[in-house]
């Protein structure tokens, strides 16, 4: 079974910090890591390759030269390879841009079985690229996946995770998996395999040529999204506090919201 | 150090398993029981962690000293017990085996340390000798194709942990250090029995014990190396775990320092933060720098014995002499910068400062690194 997980370097924070003037993302000095979300995700493929033999798990990700340390870090966490889309050509990409380019890099990994990716990235927050990813490559998807309940010749069955509970689907395999956190719990790398990652294995960088694509269908020429505005919210004032007794809170909020007209 | 890639992956994996898996709860938790949950042992066993510096075909992770050195700094920097736990492992308990095993004995005895099934002890220290290791008392006499141990060894670091211990014992004791011969002894075997855990002052959480050898008898084909060619072994094992205790003080200072600057900047007193008194200011200024330097002393020294550098031996000794007393001193400071709060247990630098205290002493006291560092320079 040839399995691709799709991965993407992040900065580590939650909280990114936009300059005011250029309205652009503040990179410098935060350390990058692997998104949380593609750590999920690398997991639920390397759990598969646990239980069936000849199982192999090569992770696809786009960006910066710098993003082969998470990819060795991929291949630290039990991985077989790893795959860079990287070039000038794919800078300034929106999500229906790098979906392009990842779904051409999984065409050339080739004869791929499932793709996991994770539910979506902590810097942009979009959750598009998976699904669209499986929208180029005509396959079926699950989003939000919470549990891989059972892996069959020709599909999968997984719990979607809803807001007040989960579905159960069953898809045809290929098909592209989205992971949350819900999902598993991604192993750590071992020093062993970190050596491994750093020492011996290599890490494949493809350019728009190597995965067959025009120039026009990459990076900023191929991404419609325009930002109008980049800003950082108000943070939101502190919340009132109730005090009293269960009744004279109750009371009380009922008054607030009469006095709003959320009830009347 | 500048390091590269790798060795940032390692130190990155080692916090992110301490961060995670060595929580504040658990923490308290082993400080009150005295005991690491085995839940928690088996955790580490399964990480690999125990057999870092063990060839990968025998089942380890194949690394070198300074990987191994930047883990364990990062695991102390969270807990100084597991940290002990893992690097007892990795250094006294498979050291003896790395360096003189036979392949049947690699096979039987160290590939299971490295899978996380067994766990080793190290046993030279007794009553009356430890860094005089001369004047051991242990003695192995050979009968056919046994040799029965006799003695009493003490301070052994997780004893009541471990399947099996290095034992250093006199087998020509005519000879002194020249007459130690390094047996592996299974802690099942008839006639081995441990003392009570000693009652310590600090890094509660691994047992330590005595071991006591009556008439235990051990096959040959579980004497390590030649006979009365312990010493060198024993000593060899010692730069090791020099290194290993360095950086459980790199650790344990770099906490006392993270503690120290996060109290400083929340308390508050004659209206301002303690971190704006000029007094706490060079405090804090000096127990970065003097962390800074143990830090480069301990990896380059790490660096060294992987080079097998001729000054190796001398070099592990003073970065545990100097990261063991930096670590006392940073911590004795984090203390005075918490004042009256840094006296309490719910504060972490109080622990710190207990655990710090062990780190001049074991694997050598700072006065015996002091004369192997003298003993290098004058001979």
């Amino acid at each position: 079974m040839k399995i691709v997980v799709c991965a993407k370097q992040v900065p580590d924070t939650n909280e990114v910090k936009i300059d005011p003037v250029k309205g652009t993302l503040i990179r410098d000095g935060v350390p990058s890591i692997l998104n949380p979300d593609d750590a999920n995700a690398l997991e639920a493929a390397l759990s598969v390759k646990d239980v069936t033999p000849g199982t192999t798990v090569s992770v696809v990700s786009m960006g910066p030269p710098q993003a082969t340390s998470m990819l060795k870090e991929c291949i630290a966490m039990g991985a077989d390879d790893a795959y860079l889309l990287s070039a000038r050509a794919f800078g300034g990409a929106d999500t229906c841009a790098t979906s392009t380019t990842i779904a051409a890099g999984i065409t050339k990994v080739g004869d791929v079985d499932l793709i996991f990716a994770g539910r979506q990235a902590i810097d942009g927050d979009t959750a598009q690229v998976g699904p669209q990813v499986a929208q180029r490559l005509g396959l079926p998807f699950v989003t939000y996946v919470q549990k891989v309940r059972e892996l069959k010749q020709g599909s999968v069955i997984v719990e979607r995770q809803l807001e007040d509970g989960y579905e159960v689907i069953e898809v045809p395999t290929p098909c592209v998996l989205t992971a949350v956190k819900e999902l598993n719990t991604p192993r750590y790398m071992s020093v062993g395999r970190i050596y491994y990652a750093c020492d011996e294995a290599e890490i494949t960088v493809w350019n728009e040529a190597d995965v067959g694509l025009d120039p026009a269908d990459c990076g900023l020429n191929a991404s419609p999204t325009k930002v109008m505005r980049s800003f950082t919210p108000e943070p939101k004032g502190k919340g009132e506090m109730l005090t009293g007794t269960v009744p004279e809170m109750a009371n009380a909020v009922v008054e607030k919201l009469r006095a709003k007209f959320v009830i009347k | 150090m500048v390091l590269t890639e790798k060795y940032k992956l390692v130190k990155q994996l080692a916090r992110k398993f301490a961060e995670n898996e060595i929580p504040q709860e658990l923490q308290d938790e082993i400080e009150a029981t005295g005991e690491l949950p085995i839940e928690f042992r088996n955790k580490i066993a399964k990480s690999g962690l125990l057999g870092m510096k063990v060839p990968k075909k025998l089942d380890g992770q194949g690394a070198d000293t300074l990987a191994y050195i930047l883990a364990i700094e990062e695991i102390a920097r969270v807990s100084m017990v597991a940290s002990i736990y893992i690097s007892g492992a990795n250094s006294l308990g498979s050291g003896p085996l790395l360096l003189a095993g036979t392949d049947e004995q690699l096979e039987k005895y160290l590939a299971p340390i490295a899978r996380g099934e067994k766990y080793p002890a190290f046993g030279l220290t007794e009553p009356g000798a430890g860094s005089d290791a001369g004047g051991l008392q242990t003695t192995a006499v050979q009968d056919g194709d046994y040799w029965i141990l006799n003695g009493r060894k003490c301070f052994i670091t997780a004893a009541p942990y471990s399947d099996y211990c290095m034992i250093f014992a006199k087998t020509d004791r005519s000879k002194g250090s020249r007459g130690i011969t390094t047996f592996i002894v299974d802690m099942n075997l008839p006639g081995v029995s441990l003392g009570k855990p000693e009652h310590k002052m600090g890094i509660i959480g691994v047992p330590t014990s005595d071991v006591i050898l009556e008439d235990v008898r051990v096959h040959d084909s579980d004497r390590l190396g030649e006979i009365n060619k312990g010493f060198s072994n024993a000593m060899k094992t010692l730069d090791y775990g020099r290194l290993g205790v360095s950086a459980q003080s790199l650790g344990v200072g770099q906490a006392a320092l993270d503690e120290a600057i996060k109290y400083s900047k929340e308390r508050k007193q004659f209206g301002q933060r303690i971190a704006d008194f000029q007094a706490l200011r060079f405090m804090i200024a000096d127990m970065a720098t003097e962390l800074y330097a143990a830090r480069e002393l301990v990896y380059n020294a790490a660096v060294l014995k992987d080079a097998n550098d001729p000054t190796a031996s001398m070099q592990c000794s003073m970065a545990k002499y100097f990261s063991s007393e930096m670590c006392n001193h940073l911590a004795y400071k984090a203390v005075q910068i918490h004042g009256g709060y840094g006296y309490i247990k719910d504060y972490k630098v109080e622990r710190l400062y207990r655990d710090a205290r062990v780190n001049s002493i074991f694997e050598g006291t700072s006065q015996i690194q002091q004369i192997v560092i003298a003993n290098n320079l004058l001979k």
